[in-house]
């Protein structure tokens, strides 16, 4: 498989992305440790202009690559943490409902389907207004929006798992349904939630970014969304201090979109061939 | 007094100075942002509705940019030895704009009928009148319970216009189907409001000064959007943008383009003056020394010239430098992070994280809380932007719920008009973001307010308010930023249009166009 994912070219360069996006995050600290809202030169200094500045100041005289840096960090943690809270709401719903059936499924569906006919975006302003924006509302916000496709995935992925005749062995076996759900029919699931998973990063990021970009992030963390949104009132006199965090929120996504198509053609092989056939 | 009389020699020196070569006629495209709720200035004292009534209305008098008296509707006035008695004689030949003759009974109406009710703010100077008559058509006095040395101040058209009373007698006020097309003797009439779009004023031919207006109508021109407003004044859509009508990044790519002129002037009636409440109640705010330590944290010069870009002042105290008695006798707080951090570490500050609550007016004060964060967080204090929506901020504020809270209010001039009332303790009560919200109780200088208020010789309320200010900078019950400036950006060919206290608001009536 992993042999399979590293002949694709576009995975590659998306992992060497990421890695890239992920040590500047993690890196950010170390090499701006005044951290990203300290006033250090003349504001609005184009890129490239000044020796340690490389890429200007913004309308503060804040260092945009330190605001970049730390952005970074928001991003990746808003992104990360959200997808994981909406698996850990999505999963097992999606589970139960495909794997029991009938009237747990009609429920289970019905749910799901109350949150899909809300507007994904105008939900979460609605939610991160609500709770006073933080980063941890945001995040929950984030992951209350974007359950929804993941409950509806695995849920289909259990219902064509579970007519196997493994299952049936494992019944005939005599393991408890809860067992045959978690030990035999998930881990068969997985490779669809992995390619699934990487691309909601990559919406959550983008959901993060609007949302700083409305006012709404967080005010105390520096994020790329914010950054064009505070750019916005000033983008005809200092427009590259709304196109740099923009491009870093189109490379990250990128990246995270390249490395998703990768997961997908590597871990189903079978579908990955048809296409290209 | 004497100083008041010799406004008789500035009429003078007014009508001597040699005529400039005006030229007549134009039209004057003005933005207003955002559409006022009405145009009735009796009953609607809104921003905008100053703006465009300023110059349907009149008041008594008017105010140069020195905050200094000059005929309005009065061409003279006089003001008793004792300061209880003050004499208008009013312009002669004035006519309303629907040719009823304007006389003392229609001041007698506005200012003890009509406005009493409906105009809080005058109400709280009106409580020191006593009565107020019209010996003739052309005479008003007002008599005085007590000496009060502000009253002076309260003849300005947004603060006491003088409305008809023909039309408003024994009517129920905010009803009167007149409301909608207001009557009033000022140099434009009414002619039209498209909602959502403008305003249409046109010249008054009748108005009683020979030459003046100059201007043949002006459009008060409705555009929602900042950007947009900007955009129309690039392309010569409109002539003047009123202060804050774009935002502050946009002032110096609009200033530096040819042929446009801007100025701070004409907001000194209001003087804006910014400052963020500490809460003096609980806290670190509530330890003096922490209070101080924040003034000595604090760049404001650099939020002026960054954040303002270069517009405003920075605040010395409570009063304003452009309202009467300002003194400048006290301790000035410069940028000084060492100090600072020595007060902290005297006070024992055990990195207690404090709420800074920015007022939700745009992108220009999230960076100025930002900025402020960034200055505290350097001296070791623990800082958190707490961010709301403008009910929130009012909640907060008015509920005590905060740290430290930005806020600018108005000075209207006078000391005792809109300074004391936020440090007197009489004025601590919840629900209103525009009393003592800090909660500073100090005895001793509520007395001094009270006292300097009514005293009679202005040389004797300069000494008491300058004893005020020493005292109470020394105390920080909030901490004082800027004396904001919200620049008027106009085009260079249109002269004298802010020349007086309240700038646009009453400017046109001596506006002119060079063509």
């Amino acid at each position: 498989m992993w042999k399979r994912f590293f002949s694709n070219i576009g995975a590659l360069i998306g992992v060497a992305i990421l890695v890239t996006v992920i040590a500047v995050a993690l890196l950010a600290p170390v090499i701006y440790p005044q951290g990203p809202w300290q006033m250090v030169q003349r504001p609005f200094l184009p890129p490239f202009t000044v020796d340690g500045l490389p890429l200007g100041t913004d309308t503060l005289g804040r260092d945009v690559a330190a605001q970049l840096a730390y952005g970074a960090r928001v991003s990746l943690l808003v992104g990360l943490v959200s997808t994981i809270v909406a698996l850990l709401i999505g999963v097992p719903l999606g589970a139960a409902a495909g794997f029991y059936g009938n009237m747990v499924d009609e429920g289970a569906m019905r749910f799901t389907e109350f949150f899909q006919t809300i507007p994904n975006f105008a939900l979460a302003i609605v939610l991160v207004a609500i709770f006073q924006p933080s980063l941890a509302s945001i995040t929950l916000a984030i992951a209350i929006v974007s359950w929804p496709p993941v409950a509806r995935l695995v849920r289909a992925e259990v219902m064509s798992v579970r007519k196997r005749e493994f299952v049936d062995a494992a019944r005939v076996a005599g393991l408890t349904p809860r067992r045959i759900l978690i030990a035999q029919v998930l881990p068969n699931t997985v490779s669809p939630i992995i390619v699934m998973a990487s691309l909601m990063v990559a919406t959550a990021i983008l959901l993060e970014s609007s949302l700083s970009f409305l006012g709404l992030g967080d005010p105390n963390a520096m994020s790329w969304g914010y950054m064009i949104g505070a750019a916005r009132t000033v983008i005809r006199s200092a427009w590259w201090l709304s196109f740099i965090p923009g491009v870093a929120i189109v490379v990250t996504v990128l990246a995270l979109n390249l490395i998703g198509e990768g997961l997908n053609d590597a871990l189903n092989p079978h579908l990955a061939r048809k296409a290209r056939a | 007094m004497r100083h008041l009389k010799a406004t008789t020699f500035l009429i003078a020196a007014a009508l001597a100075a040699p005529a400039l070569a005006q030229q007549e006629g134009g039209r004057l495209d003005i933005v207003v942002q955002p559409e006022p709720p009405g145009l009735m200035l009796g009953l609607v004292q809104n921003g905008p509705t100053q703006l465009v009534s300023g110059d349907i209305y009149e008041g008594l008098l008017r105010y140069n940019t020195d905050l200094e008296p000059q005929p309005g509707l009065a061409e003279s006035w006089e003001i008793s030895e004792d300061g209880l008695t003050y004499t208008f004689k009013l312009h002669d030949g004035v006519t309303w704009h629907d040719g009823e003759p304007f006389t003392s009974a229609d001041v007698v109406f506005s200012a003890d009928v009509f406005l009493r009710e409906t105009h809080a703010r005058l109400r709280s100077s009106l409580a020191y009148v006593d009565s107020i008559e019209a010996p003739d058509d052309r005479t008003v006095v007002f008599n005085l319970k007590e000496p009060f040395g502000p009253f002076i101040n309260a003849f300005e058209v947004g603060t006491m216009p003088i409305v008809p009373k023909h039309i408003y007698e024994g009517t129920d006020y905010a009803t009167n189907e007149m409301n909608a097309t207001p009557i009033g003797t000022g140099p434009f009439k009414f002619d039209e409001w498209v909602k959502g779009s403008h305003i249409h004023l046109v010249k008054n031919e009748d108005y009683y000064i020979d030459g003046l207006p100059h201007l043949d109508e002006i459009f008060y021109r409705v555009i929602p959007d900042a950007a947009a407003r900007a955009v129309a004044f690039e392309t010569g859509e409109v002539d003047v943008l009123p202060g804050g009508s774009v935002e502050n990044w946009d002032v110096p790519r609009l200033t530096e383009m040819d042929g446009v002129c801007s100025t701070g002037k004409g907001w000194e009636f209001f003087a804006p003056h910014a400052w963020m409440w500490l809460n003096n109640r609980e806290g670190p705010t509530a330890d003096q020394k922490f209070r101080q330590a924040i003034m000595y944290a604090l760049d404001r010069e650099f939020v002026k010239d960054v954040v303002w870009n270069g517009f405003g002042t920075v605040a010395t105290g409570p009063i304003s430098s452009k309202t009467n008695f300002y003194s400048d006798d006290v301790t000035i707080y410069d940028h000084n992070p060492e100090k600072a951090k020595a007060l902290l570490e005297e006070m024992g500050y055990d990195g207690e994280p404090v709420r800074v609550l920015p007022l939700p007016y745009g992108e220009t004060w999230q960076r100025w809380a930002e900025a402020v964060r960034q200055n505290l967080s350097e001296v070791g204090i623990n800082v958190e932007i707490d961010s709301t929506d403008v009910a929130g901020w009012n909640e907060k504020t008015s509920q005590w719920d905060y740290d430290m809270a930005f806020t600018y209010l108005y000075q209207y001039g006078d000391p005792a008009l809109g300074v004391s009332r936020n440090y007197v303790a009489s004025q601590i009560s919840k629900g209103s973001p525009w009393n003592n919200v800090e909660g500073y109780e100090n005895p001793e200088l509520d007395e001094k307010w009270e006292a300097a208020a009514t005293m009679v010789k202005p040389e004797d309320r300069e000494a008491a308010y300058a004893e005020i200010q020493k005292e109470i900078v020394d105390d920080v019950p909030v901490a004082w930023l800027l004396e904001l400036e919200f620049p008027t950006i106009y085009r260079c060919e249109v002269k004298n249009l802010v020349t007086t206290a309240i700038g646009v608001n009453d400017g046109p009536r001596d506006a002119w166009i060079e063509e």
